[in-house]
């Protein structure tokens, strides 16, 4: 088994398993079918509907690979979308609104960045300042209204397909898989998980960190405004009160069911994208399974748990001492000379 | 006996870390534990304090067999540890430090005036009277704060004291001051565990020791019955090369590759002129913040200096940071590997490609086959013992970590290295290597800033030596002079305006 399957077998399981359960409540969620051109079916909702999640769980992940946390994203994601709302409704060309949405987020994940790595605040209060004021900022975007528009181009990117699959699906796909290639081609990877274990130890090394610091924000940002500009385009307006609300919180927990540690250090784009579908797949599980709704948020919390407790360090070496005494591996040989002191 | 080990086993995956060590502490004894890292020492002493739980064999106290479970179910029996890194709360008083989780209270609130007292009566005897125990226990030295540790472990467990090198942060005023304290101590009939890389302490404080070797007992013998060389003989397995290479004798001026012009900066050291030549060693001496670090941050732009110039051949060299430094050839490896050297979870091939990545910036990736190729040759070359490549580095023992953070700079090939006591906390195998590696990378040229509180280490290894002292640099030793008496001395000297080294300062 290679390393990469390795690492992400935990999610991919529990995907699996949560898959499982709600088919068993509800027997046709993973049937799909072709209607009008386009895919239809409960897995493709939970597809859809997990793409912001998704897409702020990616920049998150870079986030929390240096040891910080961007608590501003869903803030953010609000912004972006107002900013590309306004654009699209004062007719500017879907381009330009597009653009001006994406520029909103690199200069809130660059604030963020500036206040981190250069005047040195903690991340969760320097991102908290935008958290709180970011709301703010959309609502004086919107005139504290609901912009709505109809324009189909923008609509596309929320409503859309590309052959028969919804775009934001396609959408988060794609971020993830540039960001991971973007951070696993070059060094990037290596330089972020570096700084985030030891960033004296890296600087001294030579490794730039407050430029790091910076990107990673910066990506933070850029992945929040495409949620944002999903999340205006599904609904043809930007609310700023309510578009992407709690949403960073979501994102974080998919970054930490992806099994990134909140100290910083290893991480994996992959991962977090698994547990972002594993959270919207209970989401959509348990409305499907027919609860009623007020169960809904406790139902969620309990799995949450029961997944991050079998995740935990302390217990997972017991679960896996259990399976590999049932296999009865031999032992591994080893050196006596390696440090074990 | 008072406590009594019998055929302890503990394993962890890849590794048999004590295989069925036996050891006898009498009441009233100090007794060394040796070995190199890895040895077992630390297993041995987590068994004892119940961090780990052993595999198999016995422990016996006071003839009675003990299962420790936890530290505190430790101390409850009779056994305390004290660790290098003083594991008390310094933003506590000292009153607090010494009561802490048994103050004396009344409905709830702790009755502050009765915790003094008590905590002033476990203090008697130590001779810290000195010390206000209602201040913050920060505010003292290391040695203090050490000393009231061992009063805090006395006063809880009171049979069996483990000193976990107690002594690797301080000089030798606060050691003797420490070793009186425990040679109270064993008059008082405690059984005293003494964990020291320093053999000349183990040679002046203890009465008996035992050497531990890839996890199995090698020796238990009366301390002065075992000749030094014995002892490194037991602790390494085979001899160490007793003859130490002294290349200092006379070395001809040679092309100068650095010059530092009144480099300084306010606060951490005065300015000082220093030329730097080809491939050769310039050792540092002083004592602990007497400016050594403090000169080594500051020739690497970690905290850049104020005041002065450096230039090489090509013109000036601009030291404003850490990146700049490395841009001009530098190479430092920092005096704390743990905070500032290893990056602990990154694999060994991660740690000794780092520096090298991040000159060559993070959108020219180093191919994984040319950094495994670069890892797997500085492992052979080094020595490292590691079961590979990929093996997180803060698994490997201290001596081996130094040796990969030694890896990642021999890997950019500086002109200029700056050491910070690359040998401290390694056992004496790894020692050896190191100073023998210093005088490798030398011959091809490389020149070597070489921090050390070890004078026999300085004066092998070192072409001149620069002494520190209060934030200054006071006196330069070369050729016939390098002795550690005439370091000692110039450490010792005071400020009178007869100092002759204070001359060659400006050298």
């Amino acid at each position: 088994m290679s390393a990469g399957i390795r690492r992400i077998l935990p999610q991919l399981l529990t995907l699996l398993a949560v898959v499982a359960l709600i088919t068993a409540f509800f027997p046709s969620f993973l049937s799909v079918e072709m209607v009008d051109g386009r895919l239809v079916g409960s897995a493709i909702d939970v597809l859809k509907r997990g793409a912001p999640v998704a897409l702020l769980a990616v920049g998150m992940t870079l986030v929390i690979a240096t040891g910080g946390i961007d608590l501003s994203v869903g803030a953010v994601m609000a912004i972006c979308g107002a900013a590309g709302a306004w654009a699209i409704s004062n007719d500017y060309p879907l381009v330009a609104a597009l653009l001006i949405a994406l520029a909103a987020g690199l200069a809130c994940g660059l604030w963020n960045g500036v206040l981190v790595a250069l005047v040195g605040i903690q991340p969760i209060v320097a991102t908290l300042i935008l958290m709180v004021a970011g709301r703010g900022i959309a609502q004086m975007i919107t005139e504290g209204r609901i912009l709505t528009f109809s324009h189909d181009g923008f609509a596309f990117f929320g409503s859309g397909t590309i052959f028969g699959v919804p775009t934001p699906v396609i959408l988060w796909l794609a971020v993830g898989i540039l960001f991971t290639l973007l951070v696993r081609r070059t060094a990037l990877g290596l330089l972020i998980e570096s700084v985030g274990i030891n960033r004296r130890a890296s600087a001294l090394s030579g490794v730039n960190a407050t430029v790091l610091l910076v990107f990673v924000y910066m990506a933070s940002g850029i992945c929040a405004a495409v949620a944002g500009i999903v999340a205006t385009a599904d609904i043809r307006g930007a609310d700023a009160n309510n578009a992407g609300l709690w949403l960073e919180l979501d994102a974080i927990l998919a970054v930490v069911i992806g099994g990134t540690s909140l100290l910083g250090g290893r991480f994996s784009i992959i991962a977090s994208l698994i547990g972002a579908m594993i959270i919207q797949a209970i989401d959509t599980g348990i409305l499907l399974a027919g609860f009623p709704s007020e169960y809904n948020l406790v139902i969620k919390a309990g799995l949450v748990v029961i997944i991050l407790v079998l995740q935990s360090p302390r217990l997972s070496p017991r679960i896996s001492a259990a399976l590999s005494r049932r296999r009865k591996e031999p032992a591994p040989a080893g050196s006596a000379t390696e440090a074990r002191e | 006996m008072l406590l009594s080990i019998r055929g302890l086993t503990k394993s962890f995956p890849g590794t048999r870390a004590l295989d069925g060590v036996s050891f006898d502490l009498r009441a009233g004894e100090i007794h060394a534990l040796l070995g190199e890292n890895g040895a077992g020492k630390s297993t041995l002493i987590k068994c004892l304090t119940g961090v780990y739980e052993r595999d198999a064999g016995e422990i016996l106290l006071d003839g009675r067999p003990v299962a420790p479970q936890s530290t505190h179910d430790a101390q409850t029996l009779g056994i305390g540890t004290v660790y290098q890194e003083v594991n008390l709360l310094p933003n506590l008083s000292v009153a607090e430090n010494l009561t802490f989780g048994r103050q004396p209270s009344r409905a709830g609130l702790v009755q502050t005036r009765k915790m003094r007292a008590q905590a002033e009566e476990m203090l008697s005897g130590y001779g810290l009277d000195h010390v206000n125990v209602a201040q913050s226990l920060g505010a003292y030295s290391v040695a203090v704060q050490q000393i009231v540790a061992i009063a805090r472990a006395v006063a809880l467990s009171g049979k069996v004291l483990i000193l976990d090198e107690p002594t690797a942060s301080l000089d030798s005023a606060e050691t003797e001051m420490l070793f009186s304290v425990v040679r109270d101590l064993r008059e008082r009939g405690l059984g005293i565990i003494f964990v020291s890389h320093f053999l000349d302490q183990v040679f002046s404080l203890t009465d008996r020791l035992t050497v531990l070797r890839n996890g199995q007992h090698i020796v238990t013998a009366e301390t002065a019955e075992v000749s030094r060389l014995d002892l490194i003989h037991h602790m390494l397995g085979h001899e160490l090369e007793e003859a130490e290479h002294r290349r200092h004798a006379t070395k001809t001026a040679q092309q100068s590759v650095l010059t530092f012009d009144g480099t300084g900066r306010r606060g951490k050291i005065a300015p000082f002129d220093l030329t730097v030549s080809r491939g050769e060693v310039i050792g540092m001496a002083g004592l602990l913040g007497s400016g050594r670090t403090e000169t080594a941050d500051m020739l690497f732009g970690r905290t850049p200096p104020d005041s002065g110039k450096a230039h090489d051949d090509d013109g000036p060299v601009s030291l404003r940071n850490p990146r700049e430094a490395i841009a001009a050839g530098f190479g430092y490896a920092p005096e704390d590997r743990k905070t500032d050297g290893i990056i602990g979870e990154l694999s060994v091939r991660e740690n000794i490609a780092l520096a090298l990545q991040a000159r060559r910036g993070w959108w020219r990736p180093l191919p994984r086959a040319e950094q495994r190729e670069l890892a797997e040759r500085y492992i052979e070359r080094l020595d490292i013992r590691t079961s590979g490549a990929e093996k997180p580095v803060g698994e490997l023992s201290g001596g081996n970590q130094q040796k990969v953070v030694l890896a990642r700079w021999l890997a950019m090939n500086p002109r200029f290295l700056i050491l910070d006591e690359p040998t401290r906390g390694i056992d004496v195998g790894a020692h050896a290597e190191i100073l023998r590696l210093i005088g490798e990378v030398v011959e091809s040229g490389m020149s070597i800033l070489l921090i050390s509180s070890e004078l026999d280490e300085l004066v092998a290894a070192s072409d001149r030596i620069i002494v520190v002292r209060d934030r200054e640099h006071v006196a330069e030793l070369v050729g016939e002079d390098i002795e550690t008496d005439a370091i000692v001395r110039a450490i010792a000297a005071s400020d009178a305006p007869a100092a002759a080294p204070a001359a060659e300062v400006a050298r």
